[in-house]
């Protein structure tokens, strides 16, 4: 038994990293967790998360993600300069409906790892967590990590979270913008009505 | 186009800005007709709201012709159509349960980390108020981009003026949910603080909800009147003791539903008042809190507290014992406005609700900061104020 099964609260919730990293895909120390409810149901969800080259729509940092395979897929982020780092990431675990687990493959230049749970919930929707990992930024390229994620990593995938519940609540992304030049909140992907 | 900006405390400008452009496939731009200026701005014009920037444009109250749509709007170029406040997406679970104020997508992603460090969860978002609220552009404009126009905007007819229908945009349904959340019953006594619009108009609703009387209380005479002429019973609290005077009037028993329309900028020289005021100049509080407590402390056993007022952060000396030992029951939030609006459409084209009286002044956009002025200073002259945009600016004579 883990440690985050012996309690009541949510491993989320822990105010210990390496409790909360229990529930991660691997054993890293920068792991961040975040829940949503959305308002349709879990297979709807399911299928435009499985679509990995969805997610570039609602993920604020990720320029592209392109599919290679059924279970692969490589992934192109922003980074400073104007220049992007990109992965390849495979799929470790897949429950139709109800669960997805991926993480970069060997060699990758910045390793991760993430999962996400959708779990029905009558009258409300979908329950969904998502637990994303990290390798810690190190050696030569720990400034070009710190400023890729330039927030904190839990701040950013509650934000990405809100991001995918709007879309798939609403078909849209809201954004404050008064002018198409300045809704730079707006991931590049997500198409306008421009 | 034209626009009224935020600078700062007591800072307002008509400035040249970028015009609004659709951006998501649910927008519309509407170009502005009628905009009014609401008591709750000048919670901003006075600085009492964080999370402002240099350059906002304010107002939430506004009104005007649909001159662009996104491809999944509803309107359709032309229509007139009112703008509630509230920015909700019609799509979640608590628009599903027409509370739309706590709409969970009404904010954009980033700005809800705010409200929700602030209040445990972000709500809807609002034009023109703050960037905790959103950052939206507001109404005190001549275009604005309306994010969600399938579910805000409501269409009205040609005949009814914009005067009629305005404040269906905000202070109509507002005054109209603080009568309701009074919970009243018929034969019932509701006290209301204060007589700006959304105490008028919660008077005015609570009659037709069958109150048997409405007890006002403000210190402005015209406010006053304006309250008596709705049939409600006055009380200036500058030569009288508020709570003294409710019990005498209600034989001892207290008001069977207490309204607080004044909020977090209580008038009036009374000890709470000036030592939350020193609280607030001194950012050790946020709020100034007067009206709230001697409601609480005047309302009858097993009553009902309703609090349309705007409160944004934490006050000091909340009468938690008297509420919890009389066994009140509280009431309050940010208006629902989208789940009001047809019904009260409906009965102001029916005539049962009135709401022209209220306006003192109609102001071009350019003369905005004069608004925001004479708003500020002469309330028992100036109790709304409408702005035209598209007026050449003219001179306005503040009174004596």
């Amino acid at each position: 038994m883990t440690v985050s099964e012996q309690m009541d609260a949510p491993a989320t919730a822990a105010r210990d990293r390496d409790v909360r990293a229990e529930d991660a895909p691997r054993d890293e120390s920068k792991v961040s967790a975040a829940v949503v409810t959305i308002n349709k149901p879990a297979r709807e969800l399911y299928d435009f998360w499985r679509d990995f080259a969805n997610l570039a729509n609602v993920m604020e940092n990720v320029d592209s993600i392109t599919v290679d395979g059924p279970d692969r897929s490589t992934w192109s982020v922003k980074a400073p300069g104007g220049r992007t780092v990109s992965w390849e990431s495979v799929i470790t675990d897949d429950r139709v409906g109800e669960y997805i687990a991926w993480q970069s493959v060997e060699g990758a230049e910045v390793r991760n790892a993430g999962s996400v749970e959708f779990r029905d919930t009558p009258g409300r929707g979908t329950v969904v967590r998502a637990v994303i990992a990290y390798d810690p930024p190190g050696g030569a390229i720990a400034q070009l990590i710190a400023k890729l994620f330039q927030r904190e990593p839990a701040i950013q995938a509650r934000r990405d979270l809100r991001r995918f519940k709007q879309f798939m609540e609403t078909g849209e992304i809201s954004t404050a913008a008064r002018t198409r030049k300045d809704a730079t909140d707006l991931p590049a992907t997500h198409t306008t009505a421009a | 186009m034209r626009a009224l900006t935020w600078h700062g405390k007591h800072d307002v400008r008509v400035d040249t800005v970028d015009d609004p452009e659709i951006i998501n496939p649910r927008d519309a731009i509407i170009k502005v007709t009628s905009t009014a200026i609401c008591g709750s701005d000048l919670h901003l014009y006075d600085g009492f709201i964080p999370t402002m920037k240099s350059g906002d444009i304010l107002g939430h109250e506004f009104m005007g012709e649909v001159v662009e749509t996104g491809p999944k709007s509803t309107l359709k170029k032309g229509q007139r159509v009112v703008v509630p406040f509230t920015i909700a997406c019609g799509s979640c679970y608590h628009c599903g349960k027409h509370q739309y104020s706590a709409c969970d997508n009404g904010l954009p992603a980033d700005n809800q980390d705010i409200a929700q460090t602030l209040y445990g969860q972000p709500m809807s978002g609002l034009f023109g108020y703050s960037h905790m609220t959103g950052g939206y552009s507001g109404g005190q404009a001549e275009f604005v981009r309306v994010p969600y126009s399938d579910i805000g905007p409501i269409v009205v007819p040609d005949e009814l003026e914009d005067d009629k229908v305005l404040f269906l945009s905000d202070i109509l349904p507002t005054g109209w949910q603080a009568a309701e959340f009074a919970q009243i019953e018929p034969g019932d006594t509701v006290a209301v603080w204060g007589c700006g619009p959304v105490g008028l108009f919660s008077i005015q609703s609570a009659f037709l909800m069958g109150a048997e009387r409405v007890i006002a209380i403000d210190h402005f005479p015209k406010r006053l009147e304006l309250a008596a002429k709705f049939g409600a019973e006055t009380l200036n609290f500058n030569d009288t003791k508020v709570y003294d005077a409710l019990l005498e009037m209600t034989g001892g028993i207290g008001p069977d539903a207490v309204i607080d329309a004044v909020g977090l900028e209580a008038h009036g020289l009374f000890v709470d008042n000036v030592w939350d005021q020193i609280k607030v100049s001194t950012f050790t509080g946020t709020d100034r809190a007067h009206s709230i407590r001697q409601a609480i402390l005047a309302c009858r056993k097993g009553g009902r507290v309703s609090m349309p007022a705007v409160y944004g952060g934490f006050i000091d000396k909340f009468p938690l014992g008297a509420f919890m030992e009389k066994g009140l029951t509280l009431k309050t939030g940010q208006t629902h406005v989208q789940h009001y609006m047809p019904d009260l459409l409906n009965a102001i084209a029916e005539g049962k609700i009135d709401t022209t009286f209220l306006i003192s002044h109609h102001l071009p956009l350019e003369n905005a900061p004069d608004g925001y002025e004479l708003f500020h200073d002469h309330q028992d002259v100036a109790t709304k104020i409408v702005l035209k945009p598209g007026l050449e600016k003219t001179k306005v004579e503040m009174p004596a």
